[in-house]
């Protein structure tokens, strides 16, 4: 055994073990840890693979981003938790069988899997080239062949940022925000009055 | 002996399955039906980035980087669709998410 298997399978069963306890936590915070751990083993993976540079996607995009949205999200709701796991045993059997049957087919397909000869050759589409770094490859490829697509992408997150904060915005009624067009727009007139007061009597 | 295809096709199909069956297991809450996603489409990840590396073929790889755009935009949406659920009705239950069933 090779250390390269040997990191390999630890790192497999960190990932496989963290993806059980993500889903099978009692605590969605707990939750929330395991899937940073399984993305961070993962990452782990695709450095050994050679794929560096989404290995650093994934630390910065999951770790940093996605998984921190998630804790804000369970730590800011006020849900009953318990309530929430109710029926878990009830799904346990169906969820089981469809798991099982499902596993089996993809290590099935997936086990017995290998690559023709002349199926790498063939596949020189965005062929790698063993002198430049993975990240350099990656960044070569992306911004000529994958522009457009790259641009997309861009697309999609301005999309997605615009969603999340049009759906959680709100304006409360008892809350008194600056508004700075009726502010410029005031008339000396609509504010200020003047009064001659005698001297002696009220106004 | 090394580390061949079919380790991390194996690795990739017990994840994914992992993800689904937690859907099936937590049928009541959101957050961790959400978190069941991102496990899917992190096992979609390794499928791409294991054959872009034995087929020796970047395109995977940059198909990954998309998928991960994809997820992270999926990821923020779905949360802020739980938090205006949760401030309208209270709570997060999928069997209370009935509302437009006519």
């Amino acid at each position: 055994m090779t250390i390269e298997l040997f990191v390999f399978y630890v790192l497999a069963a960190v990932t496989v073990a963290s993806a059980v306890m993500v889903i099978s936590a009692r605590n969605p915070v707990h939750s929330v840890l395991f899937l940073i751990l399984s993305f961070f083993s993962s990452a782990g993976l695709f450095i050994l693979i050679g794929a560096e540079f989404l290995a650093m996607i994934l630390v910065v995009v999951y770790v940093g981003a996605v998984a921190v949205l998630f804790m804000f999200v369970v730590m800011m709701l006020d849900i009953n938790f318990v309530r929430l796991r109710e029926g878990f045993m009830q799904y346990l059997p169906v969820g089981v069988l469809v798991g099982v049957i499902l596993l089996a087919e993809l290590v099935l397909v997936g086990g017995t899997w290998a690559l023709h000869d002349g199926t790498v050759a063939a596949s020189d589409a965005a062929a790698v080239e063993p002198v430049v770094s993975n990240t350099e490859a990656i960044g070569n490829l992306l911004y000529t062949d994958y522009f457009y697509l790259f641009q997309a992408a861009g697309l999609i997150l301005l999309v997605a940022i615009i969603g999340a904060i049009t759906l959680t915005l709100r304006h409360r009624p008892t809350v008194r925000r600056q508004d700075i067009g009726r502010q410029i727009a005031r008339r000396r007139s609509e504010t200020l009055e003047l009064r001659k007061i005698r001297p002696g009597s009220g106004l | 002996m090394t580390i061949a295809l079919s380790h991390y096709l194996t690795l990739a199909a017990v994840v994914f399955t992992t993800g689904v069956f937690g859907i099936f297991l937590n049928r009541k809450n959101v957050i961790v039906i959400l978190m069941s996603i991102e496990l899917i489409l992190l096992a979609v990840n390794i499928n791409f980035v294991a054959f872009s590396a034995y087929l020796n073929d970047l395109a995977g790889q940059v198909f990954a980087m998309f998928i991960l755009t994809v997820a992270a935009g999926e990821a923020a949406i779905g949360l802020a669709i739980v938090v205006v659920y949760f401030r309208n009705r209270g709570s997060i239950e999928v069997d209370d998410i009935n509302l437009m069933r006519g």
